[in-house]
């Protein structure tokens, strides 16, 4: 007998076994204990029944250009898994073999230096929770096309710890040079993405990342490393990191020059516009979802500031008539996601339910209505007006 | 590339042990050659800095663009949705309440649009025109919005010099433009 047939005869005695012991009452408590349950394994997958996934929203056209959406609604706490994190890439994901890839700092900088991984994990670390939000997150909002659940409406946002050196750590050590204003990076993928970034942002928090969530930067995030910007658009994040070029003016690729600007109704448009505003959403009851009678639920949403800490979020269940302030769930990091919370009962009648975020300098996240009176409609990046769900009085959720 | 540079990687270390040791640095890295920068360093910046000497003009330009880039983004520059973006015209409709936006009506720098082109197109075989070829294709796609003549060459000394009609249109970010003024039930700590 070889082994595979012996552990199929064996499997075979052990569910004939198991049926018997369940008898007739196939309870769910008699299943699991009489059933050998599946072997140990050398790396994890979440259980066959959970079915979050990202999803693009929009037509792609290439199949590695365009971005899927993390699944905000499915999602407890504030980290993002590293398999859910949204994607938002310009030329697909490069396929990068750690023991060949290095850093190269040079340009306004006393010591030119190259890095590879190994060296880079030798300096200091640190390990930080902070969002990343890709700057035209929740842009149909703005321009007429509401996202029916929480995934379409802001999916374009996750959080993890990602863990690395500090951007100003590699640019003592390579020493700045009287004339160092900006820092360009640049990514190793087909397009070579690069962007800009002030010596000031670069000498903050700017982290040169090569842990996430205690694992390896995933590919579609910039493996073996990237750059996280907190608090400011996805895109300067640069992933596939590959070169720090350290200038005296900004270097004006395509994404600062044009792309990531926001056109305003007088024909004159925003440039550097970095910093995500105070945002929040309610992930639970939400569009999409469908409340099983009245009752008592506890609002549940997600808020966060690329400006500064998040101190409250209001909840309205009436079209924001009456706001109500949320527990918010600690710690409440900087630049990070916050979870909030507020204990409700459903009365059955027709609700209206949204979340405004105020953060530390008395930001608050504004209406939609404000956006468009303040930007127009073309603008389209940087949105982060207040989304309201309808609740119906049969319990069904839709973007109000 | 490297091993013939080796050498020079030699007295740059010993120029960062030096300097190491009067700054307190942790000497973690290595010193690239010069060599090495020049080959990994794409940079453009809008005043010309880092551009190739290379030289290209409209009618060269038309070829390529016609043969790698016209599938995407129209034998006009016109755009072919959502597969590429228009590349040629809108000038003059960025205030008005549907603005093209274009290499043409949008970008302020002619820098960006060379820097673009070489770094990220054509999609598919990104990285594979010449200087020279990035000189025309860039020159062709100009040509096509206006702003400089079908005869007129363009070469690392010119190109930073073109005026784009939107230079000026960029204005600082001047947000919070709204969201400080909304009533809150309690003033934030």
């Amino acid at each position: 007998m070889t082994g595979s047939q012996s552990r199929r005869r064996f499997l075979g005695a052990t569910a004939a076994l198991g049926a018997s012991l369940a008898g007739a009452a196939r309870d769910i408590w008699g299943q699991a204990a009489a059933q050998l349950g599946a072997p140990l394994r050398p790396y994890g997958d979440r259980s066959p029944f959970e079915r979050a996934v990202r999803k693009s929203l929009r037509t792609v056209t290439f199949p590695g250009t365009g971005s899927t959406e993390t699944p905000l609604q499915d999602l407890y706490g504030t980290i993002t898994p590293s398999s859910l994190h949204f994607e938002r890439h310009h030329a697909g994901v490069p396929s990068i073999d750690p023991e060949k890839h290095e850093l190269l700092i040079h340009g306004l900088v006393e010591r030119p230096l190259v890095f590879n991984l190994e060296e880079l994990k030798r300096l200091r670390f640190v390990s930080r929770i902070q969002f990343i939000e890709c700057s035209g997150n929740s842009a149909a909002e703005l321009t007429g096309q509401p996202g029916i659940n929480p995934q379409q409406t802001a999916g374009l946002l996750s959080c993890s710890e990602w863990t690395g050196v500090l951007l100003s750590t590699l640019l003592r050590e390579a020493g700045l040079k009287p004339k160092a204003r900006w820092v360009l990076a640049e990514g190793a993928d087909a397009s070579r993405l690069g962007r800009s970034i002030p010596i000031a942002k670069a000498l903050d928090d700017v982290i040169v990342a090569y842990g996430q969530n205690g694992e390896a930067v995933r590919p579609e995030q910039g493996y073996p490393l990237r750059l996280v910007v907190p608090g400011w658009e996805g895109n300067v994040s640069i992933k596939w990191l590959r070169r720090l070029h350290v200038i005296d003016q900004p270097a004006m690729t395509k994404d600062e020059a044009a792309s990531y600007t926001d056109l305003l109704p007088n024909g004159k448009a925003w440039k550097f516009s970095f910093v995500m505003e105070a945002k929040s959403i309610v992930t639970s009851p939400a569009g999409g979802q469908q409340l099983n009678g009245p009752g008592f639920y506890e609002i549940s949403g997600l808020a966060w500031s690329g400006r500064a800490r998040v101190v409250a979020v209001e909840v309205s269940t009436d079209n924001g008539k009456k706001w109500q302030r949320a527990e918010l769930q600690e710690p409440v990091l900087e630049k990070s996601l916050v979870r909030f919370r507020l204990p409700w009962n459903w009365d059955g009648k027709e609700a209206v339910i949204g979340s405004r975020c105020i953060d530390q300098t008395g930001y608050v996240q504004p209406l939609r209505e404000q956006l468009v009176a303040s930007r127009g409609t073309q603008a389209v990046d940087h949105y982060n007006g207040i989304k309201w769900w309808r609740l119906q009085n049969d319990g069904a959720l839709t973007h109000a | 590339m490297r091993r013939k540079a080796l050498p020079l990687v030699v007295v740059y270390a010993f120029v960062t042990v030096s300097l190491g040791a009067q700054t307190g640095q942790l000497n973690l890295g290595r010193s690239p050659s010069p060599d090495e920068i020049r080959e990994r360093d794409i940079t453009v910046l809008p005043d010309g800095t880092g551009l190739p000497v290379g030289k290209g003009g409209a009618s060269d330009g038309e070829i390529i663009y016609r043969d790698k880039c016209a599938n995407c983004h129209g034998v006009n520059g016109e755009g072919n949705r959502p597969v590429g973006q228009a590349l040629v015209g809108g000038i003059g409709t960025l205030g008005s309440p549907n603005p093209v936006k274009t290499i043409g009506s949008y970008w302020p720098y002619a820098t960006s649009v060379w820097d673009y082109i070489h770094r990220a197109m054509p999609y598919n075989e990104p990285g594979s025109l010449s200087a020279d070829e990035t000189y025309a294709v860039t020159a062709y796609l100009l040509f096509r919005n206006g702003i400089i003549q079908r005869n007129a060459a363009l070469t690392q000394e010119n190109l930073a010099k073109v005026h784009m009609p939107n230079r000026d249109g960029f204005v600082p970010d001047s947000r919070p433009d709204v969201g400080k003024t909304a009533k809150t039930s309690q003033s934030p700590k």
